[in-house]
């Protein structure tokens, strides 16, 4: 079988603000949708400290679990502002295909070489998570790290990049 | 169908080298079955792109300095079929080095008529085309006297979340190659040729720029034996 004569993949950089933020980036869904959420989270280094070079990507189902529908954009970019912070607004995803409900999330940052891509569980679906194939092929601790915990107007995802409490990565 | 692994044309995400990869490498990535989030994408290619999105030169009062040049290429898969509609974006230095961005303090002047953002949409053919202006070497603290050779940043999407790619474009024969640890984290020197454009004389513009050719290739789907 051939090689793969694929491109490779460099960092972003420090400097991708210049190119990669939108204006409407954060807005999966417009403002005022039915049942508009804020996923936040803070994306942390291996020391602890929050990075302010960051972005995070998501790609989701709409809220009946289809992907692509027409006039869902279910794509949400943020860049980290300067306390590691991003904030993405959208609506809950429905499940899709024999999967919980859930999240795709890429994660990009001056010193990651590619990025990283892990996923958002949602605290409250405990009963549809325990049926989900990806999260039962992870341990205990690591099942936990991507579950999103409710909060006020929405749910909050912390990403750590390295350390004890390291989010769980996939090879995708 | 699934997109086949690649991880051989990419970078380790630990590299001693390029010292901010340190405190930022998770431990380890863990296996995932591709499903229908994995295997669908966003359709960016819908969203309104301005006229002149794609020239990086007519965004101020007067043309840029530096040398105007045309990047052109093709978006397309591992095995060679094109990917028509995929959003591309560029961000780059000006022609001195020069990034406008508040962290950058490399005493290189700014260009008012440089912002350094592109962005297009693949043709039917998977097709791209930006006008800009070679950006400038600048020195960066990685290690003593480090620099980066003249790069552009690209971002592509595709067909698929798994196709997602963000990577580098750089010059043929830039003597910063062999001292460039972000360069040199591709260790395949096969795969480093992969992200250096092409001097591209027939698509040059007579006498008004130069043109490089830029083709950058996605994972393709897993090939099926025997058929």
């Amino acid at each position: 079988m051939s090689v793969p004569q694929t491109t490779p993949s460099q960092t972003v950089g420090p400097y991708f603000s210049i190119g990669l933020p939108w204006g409407d980036g954060p807005d999966v869904v417009p403002d005022g949708s039915e049942g508009a959420i804020w996923l936040r989270g803070t994306v942390f280094d291996g020391a602890g400290e929050p990075i302010p070079d960051a972005m995070i990507e998501t790609w989701q189902a709409d809220p009946d679990g289809h992907y692509g529908t027409p006039g869902f954009r279910g794509f949400g970019r943020s860049p980290t502002d300067a306390t590691g912070a991003w904030a993405i607004h959208t609506v809950k995803p429905g499940a899709a295909s024999g999967q919980a409900p859930h999240i795709a999330v890429a994660v990009f940052a001056r010193g990651l070489l590619k990025h990283l891509f892990t996923r958002i569980y949602f605290a409250d679906e405990a009963e549809s998570n325990v049926a989900d194939p990806v999260l039962a092929g992870l341990d205990e601790a690591l099942r936990a790290t991507l579950v999103a915990a409710r909060e006020e107007d929405g749910y909050r995802f912390d990403v750590r990049l390295q350390g004890p409490d390291e989010t769980a990565f996939f090879a995708v | 169908m699934r997109f086949r692994r690649d991880e051989d044309s990419h970078p380790p995400l630990d590299f001693e080298g390029y010292r901010s990869t340190r405190l930022r490498h998770p431990s380890q990535l863990r296996p995932l079955t591709q499903t229908e989030t994995e295997l669908t994408a966003p359709r960016l290619g819908e969203r309104p792109l301005g006229e002149h999105d794609h020239d990086l030169t007519v965004h101020g009062q007067a043309e840029p300095l530096g040398e105007r040049i045309i990047v052109h290429g093709q978006v397309r898969e591992d095995g060679g079929r094109a990917v028509p509609g995929t959003l591309v974006e560029i961000w780059q230095a000006n022609a001195c080095g020069r990034y406008l961005h508040a962290g950058d303090q490399h005493p290189a002047p700014l260009d008012p008529n440089f912002q350094g953002a592109g962005r297009c949409v693949t043709d039917a053919e998977g097709r791209f085309r930006f006008i800009t202006i070679k950006p400038g070497a600048y020195p960066w603290g990685n290690h003593p006297n480090a620099w980066r050779p003249q790069h552009i940043h690209f971002s592509v999407f595709g067909r698929a979340y798994t196709q997602r790619l963000v990577t580098q474009m750089y010059f043929p024969g830039d003597p910063l190659f062999e001292y460039d640890p972000i360069f040199n984290s591709v260790r395949d020197p096969n795969a480093r040729e992969r992200m250096i454009c092409a001097f591209d004389l027939s698509s040059t513009r007579p006498d008004w720029a130069l043109a490089y050719r830029f083709d950058i290739v996605l994972r393709g789907p897993e090939e099926t034996p025997f058929e």
